[in-house]
């Protein structure tokens, strides 16, 4: 009866590490809410791993669940594995979403390598330039 | 969990004596209205009387009335039939900014296809200013056209005001009621109409049948070209079962107009002020009072539409958003942006529309399960509220 699969529906109804990360050592945004959708994703690193993780996200529910199941799929991960995430891998895991939400796997995905290039630039000193948001 | 429909602005249930006096005409009588035979009489006399009951409820002539398959056609019918048998004429059209898609549509065909289209701004209420429509008609205008109650925000336009200045003018003004018709009083010529479209299922008639008034003298090109059905204006045979329930929608319309609109503005009223005074940061859209009855749009910061329409149904209440995710063609409501809401409060909108069959208990349901859905997402949401 539902647009979504299943687990898209679960991950949205019970979505996982949502909120805030006091101690985050970095974070990405992705998406602005004149769009639709913004996405928010916050990283605590240890020894080059993602030890923790959360989002916060303004849209539908194929966001909501993409946001909460980047957030699954990263955990654990060191950086590199994480970078190696891709919007389709994530849409995979969430058992598919229609064809016109597949943008919203995009920002998941865009968001949490933001993150992660924003952790290394302060780590390696960098100031990392605002750039500007893509829709 | 008892579930409350609170989406009657997208359709609503037929009444019971229609859905009761349609059913003879799918098996028991079935003749063809052009028939010339007991048969056919009785599908031909059904019919004379469901344009009655039409013609009744907007206070016209039953010979002024096209039966369609939906208002959608019947917008389609005004603006490219005038716009064809007018074209000589001149080529220029007027509509306000937040018309129906199915007006919008057909007229920017016309645009693709030699036509000059002028949209007329409305206020932060979604009303027209009968002022600029008169600012904007032409030597060569041929048709305005502008909606009496929008079917997003409810907002009900000074279509009276506006009639009378292209009645003067010389110009045809067509007004699309296929949100207002049955619901609140529709008068053909105390709007100056020339043309207006009524939809069966938004009154508590089926789905598929729909309506054009097109005042005497008018002359308009058919969209499909055939036999004589509807004295040859609007040819294919006729979806009598549809048509009679029109009718009987139309005919009950007319006895419980008045009593139906104060339950349903009653029960939306609740529903208005409980939500205001429950949850911080909502807004409004739409006039305050010059409103449709029945319907409640709000911007609720901070909360995306789908996700509250998909997180709501969970709770049993089914609503309806203008957002842009709600919307197959992911495009932000032209009537939302045309009132001057941000991108952001478009998205964050939640349109409640209630009905007949609807309680005041099934109010209070929303106003308990409503609050804590609000909350919820905004305690995920990447925006601070209160910000936008």
């Amino acid at each position: 009866m539902h647009k979504y699969s299943e687990k898209v529906m679960d991950h949205f109804m019970n979505p996982r590490n949502a909120g805030d990360l006091p101690d985050a050592d970095a974070k990405g945004v992705e998406g602005n809410p004149v769009c639709g959708d913004m996405m928010e994703i916050a990283i605590k690193v240890e020894d080059d791993r993602i030890v923790d993780i959360r989002f916060k996200t303004f849209g539908c529910g194929s966001a909501i669940a993409v946001s909460s199941m980047i957030t699954e799929m990263a955990k654990g991960k060191t950086l590199d594995e994480a970078l190696k995430i891709s919007k389709e891998m994530v849409a995979n895991e969430l058992g598919g979403l229609p064809p016109n939400k597949m943008h919203c796997s995009n920002l998941g995905s865009k968001a949490l390598q933001k993150a992660i290039e924003q952790y290394r630039a302060k780590k390696e000193g960098r100031v990392l330039e605002e750039a500007p948001q893509s829709a | 969990m008892k579930t409350v429909y609170l989406d009657h602005i997208a359709s609503t249930p037929c009444h019971p004596e229609v859905s009761r006096a349609v059913l003879p005409f799918f098996s028991q009588v079935f003749g063809n209205p052009q028939s010339d035979h007991p048969e056919g009489w009785k599908t031909r006399t059904a019919i004379d009387e469901a344009r009655n009951h039409v013609a009744q409820l907007i206070n016209c002539t039953p010979e002024e009335i096209v039966f369609t398959s939906s208002g959608t056609e019947a917008n389609n019918f005004a603006l490219k039939g005038i716009a064809h048998s007018y074209g000589s004429k001149g080529r220029h059209l007027v509509l306000s900014a937040i018309e129906h898609r199915s007006v919008m549509t057909p007229a920017k065909f016309l645009e693709k296809n030699g036509y000059e289209v002028t949209m007329i701004p409305v206020d932060e209420f979604g009303v027209v200013d009968p002022a600029a429509v008169a600012a904007a008609l032409r030597e060569d205008t041929i048709l305005v056209s502008v909606m009496h109650a929008n079917n997003e925000i409810g907002t009900i336009e000074p279509v009276e005001e506006i009639g009378q200045i292209a009645r003067e003018r010389g110009v045809l003004f067509h007004v699309d009621a296929g949100s207002s018709g049955g619901i609140i009083p529709v008068d053909v010529k105390k709007m100056n109409a020339d043309l207006l479209t009524l939809s069966a299922h938004n009154f508590y008639g089926p789905k598929g049948v729909g309506a054009l008034f097109i005042r005497k003298g008018v002359k308009i090109t058919p969209l499909v070209h055939g036999g004589a059905q509807e004295r040859g204006r609007r040819t294919g045979i006729e979806n009598v079962p549809g048509i009679v329930g029109m009718g009987v929608a139309a005919r009950v319309a007319i006895e419980e107009m008045e009593a139906r609109a104060i339950r349903l503005k009653s029960m939306r009223d609740r529903l208005e002020k409980g939500l205001l005074d429950r949850v911080p940061h909502v807004y409004l859209n739409g006039h305050p009072t010059q409103r449709l009855p029945h319907v409640l749009n709000v911007s609720l910061e901070g909360a995306e539409g789908e996700a509250m329409l998909l997180t709501l149904a969970d709770q049993g209440i089914y609503a309806s958003s203008a957002s842009t995710c709600t919307m197959m063609s992911l495009e932000t409501s032209h009537v939302l942006l045309a009132i001057g809401r941000s991108g952001y409060l478009a998205n964050s909108t939640l349109l409640m529309s209630v009905g007949v069959d609807n309680t005041m208990e099934d109010m209070d349901r929303v106003l308990d399960r409503l609050p804590p859905v609000i909350e919820k997402l905004r305690a995920m949401s990447a925006v601070t509220v209160g910000d936008g």
